[in-house]
């Protein structure tokens, strides 16, 4: 199967070895990945900051490039949010231009979620974990997987090996330009979650948002606390012996 | 009222780590407890797309819902008010306090109350008002603001409690609650006994029968309506549900919302004032229903805030009112539900602030137990109030554009990055210009990778 990878511009520019390891994994279970290189931001921030003028201009943009691809996947499930709910939204009064991102809306998935309902892997039998591990549901993930998805998808792929958090959908402050407009209040967020997280006793934090594990690696490294990100696909490349455990 | 701006409003709640330890504290108590009354639902989920439902059908056929239950409580021997303005109400209210020669109005605690600054009017028009809710009677002698719907002193702990009890009623200090609410419970039952006027909220009016229906947890919600002579009825246009059955829904959902109990500890139900031969209940009733900002909302993109219940969850659920309380918020209505709300019913443009201080993580929207979508009324909010929000954030949102609209610019951007950023000894990023500065306030930033994906993709394909 041919699928385009939107890499997320969070990715792209910070956290590479997510894009190399969602193709590689794509790889793996048999696709043929391309990288549309006209690609650049879903528009989120503008989006999210009512800037709906501005983020319907990129969001028309990436229509265009996204366009002659079958099938579209991305690390996000903020972004695949923005272009499955919210494309269609930003264009409410133009036909033409609806219909276009309606088309590209039901082309374009989440990772897991792509593995999981087009082709039918079963995640967890592939995952495998020799530390302990916990995890950060992304807020921005409700459209697509529940809070209860990942805590079940976490319990069988890490088994004895999982320390769950006492809440693992309590935000992490992140929220795009709000981690900007209030850092404070974001901080705030951020050192509640931090406390959560370095209460289970892991060092590792499955986190499948890009915007997430900045704020949760950011901070924990900014306040010294042992704790690193790690998105599903690193796992699963890692696991299937198709990457380097990261340094 | 004049306030410190929001951003001021919001760092004094940052820095006040006695109040945000009590907030926290309280709203994770009342999430846990919300959680486990919930399950004890057969199917909380159905139920909770019901009462949005009902409260949506209501909504579009308000005027016909308004009418009906107008007729009814006039039926019934009350008397029906509708103001138009907080102002409006509170010249009814004044006006039945003089009609009535009342000096000692007793008070149950009411959202619209609050709304209106009706304690205020009344003061200023010789009346006396005694708040009998234990909450807000603490707010009242401690010269406060409430800081959450439903726990007006959330913010406070009971060493400050204590204070004010000692100063108000002279008692022996004490900072055990039994003790401090049987203080409390002496030092109003005797204003109940000299009171001549009593005030509620309504948390529903049922269209079908006039009946208004009043959850408190105290007691007092019931004195006041039936001590005094003169009963006012305080309540929102949009407190309506169709049907007495239908409080079968809600009665299931607002107290389980709010603190996780099956049912509030008093849930009065009445219809019209006091019949012939009936022992008790006051001898006039009358219901004031304010619209003051809420009918342009009907039929708009925004009218689903309308089926706020006011159970408060919203708030509890809330990272960020955990995080700087509801006294940041500004408006009498704090938390997420606030954040509309407080813009929505007056003008949207002077609190552009409120809706963009929020994470967007949607906790609210899983709380809500009539299921208005939160983060999604925010954004929209966001967008109509954009104008009012600062030149430098709509020119950066303009420049972020261009660079967006070409992936050579946005790559020319990437390359430049490692200009605007200073590295700590390890290569974290610990420093930077513009919006980095911000962010940077907070967090460090990883290394930048020594290639950006689409590099590695060149190079990999």
């Amino acid at each position: 199967m041919r699928v385009a990878l939107l890499v997320t511009c969070l990715v792209d520019t910070f956290l590479p070895r997510v894009g190399e390891a969602c193709v590689r994994v794509l790889r793996h279970f048999g696709c043929d990945v391309e990288f549309p290189e006209g690609q650049t931001c879903c528009g989120q921030p503008a989006f999210n900051s009512g800037a709906h003028d501005d983020a319907r201009a990129v969001a028309r943009h990436m229509i265009r490039v996204f366009e002659p691809c079958q099938a579209v996947v991305t690390p996000s499930a903020s972004c695949a949010t923005m272009v499955r709910r919210h494309f269609p939204e930003l264009f409410e009064h133009e036909p033409q231009s609806r219909d276009a991102a309606r088309e590209l809306a039901s082309r374009t998935f989440e990772f897991c979620e792509f593995l999981r309902t087009r082709l039918n892997v079963r995640i967890e039998d592939h995952l495998r974990f020799d530390q302990p591990v916990t995890f950060h549901y992304p807020c921005h993930a409700r459209d697509i997987y529940s809070p209860a998805d990942l805590a079940a998808l976490m319990l069988a792929a890490a088994g004895p090996q999982l320390r769950s958090p006492e809440q693992g959908d309590l935000c992490c402050g992140f929220g795009g330009m709000f981690a900007v407009d209030y850092p404070g209040v974001s901080g705030g967020l951020l050192e509640d979650k931090l406390a959560q997280l370095s209460a289970t006793g892991a060092a590792t934090v499955v986190c499948n948002e890009g915007g997430c594990a900045l704020q949760i690696a950011g901070g924990a490294h900014r306040r010294g606390v042992p704790l690193r990100c790690k998105h599903v696909a690193e796992h699963l490349a890692e696991s299937l012996g198709l990457m380097d455990a990261a340094p | 009222m004049s306030q410190p701006p929001f951003k001021q409003r919001v760092a004094a709640g940052l820095a006040d780590e006695r109040v945000r330890r009590a907030v926290k504290l309280a709203t994770l108590h009342k999430v846990a407890a919300r959680g486990a009354g919930m399950s004890r639902l057969r199917n909380p989920e159905e139920l909770r797309d019901l009462a949005a439902r009902i409260k949506q059908h209501t909504l579009r056929r308000l005027p016909d819902y308004l009418e009906l239950f107008a007729a009814r409580v006039e039926g019934s021997g009350g008397r029906v008010h509708f103001a138009a303005g907080a102002a409006d109400a509170c010249r009814i209210v004044c006006g039945i306090a003089r009609e009535s020669g009342a000096r000692l109005a007793v008070k149950a605690k009411s959202m619209v109350s609050e709304e209106i600054h009706l304690n205020a009017a009344l003061q200023a028009a010789g009346v006396r008002v005694v708040e009998t809710d234990l909450g807000e009677f603490i707010v009242q002698i401690d010269n406060d603001r409430p800081s959450h719907i439903v726990t007006p002193i959330i913010h406070k702990d009971r060493k400050r409690v204590a204070v004010a009890m000692q100063r108000e009623t002279g008692c022996a200090y004490t900072e055990d609650p039994r003790e401090l609410s049987e203080v409390a419970r002496v030092h109003l039952r005797d204003i109940f006994r000299r009171c001549d006027l009593g005030i509620t909220g309504v948390n529903f009016g049922v269209a079908e029968t006039g009946s208004l229906c009043v959850c408190t947890n105290e007691g007092n919600g019931r004195m006041t309506m039936t001590r005094p002579r003169v009963h006012v009825a305080l309540m929102g246009i949009e407190k309506l549900v169709p049907r007495l059955t239908d409080l079968a829904v809600f009665l299931k959902l607002l107290a389980r919302s709010s603190t996780g109990q099956p049912l509030t500890t008093y849930t009065t139900l009445i219809t019209g004032p006091r019949r012939p031969g009936e022992a008790d209940g006051p001898e006039h009733l009358h219901v004031v229903i304010l619209d003051n900002g809420r009918s342009p909302l009907l039929g708009g993109e925004f009218e689903s805030v309308l089926r706020c219940i006011r159970c408060g969850a919203c708030l509890n659920a809330c990272p960020v009112y955990r995080n700087i309380g509801g006294h940041a918020y500004g408006g009498v209505y704090p938390g997420p539900i606030g954040a509309l709300v407080t813009p929505l019913l007056s003008t949207p443009e002077r609190h552009a602030e409120l809706p963009r201080a929020s994470s967007l993580c949607g906790a609210c929207a899983v709380a809500c137990p009539v299921k208005i979508d939160i983060p999604e009324l925010l954004v929209k909010l966001r967008r109509d109030t954009l104008a009012a929000a600062p030149l430098g954030k709509r020119v950066a949102m303009r420049v972020w554009r261009w660079l967006m609209l070409s992936p050579r610019r946005y790559s020319w951007a990437q390359r430049r990055l490692p200009l605007l950023v200073r590295r700590g000894p390890d290569g974290w990023i610990t420093g930077g210009a513009g919006p980095l500065a911000a962010w940077l306030s907070q967090r460090d930033l990883p290394p930048l990778p020594p290639r950006t994906f689409r590099e590695w993709w060149r190079a990999n394909r």
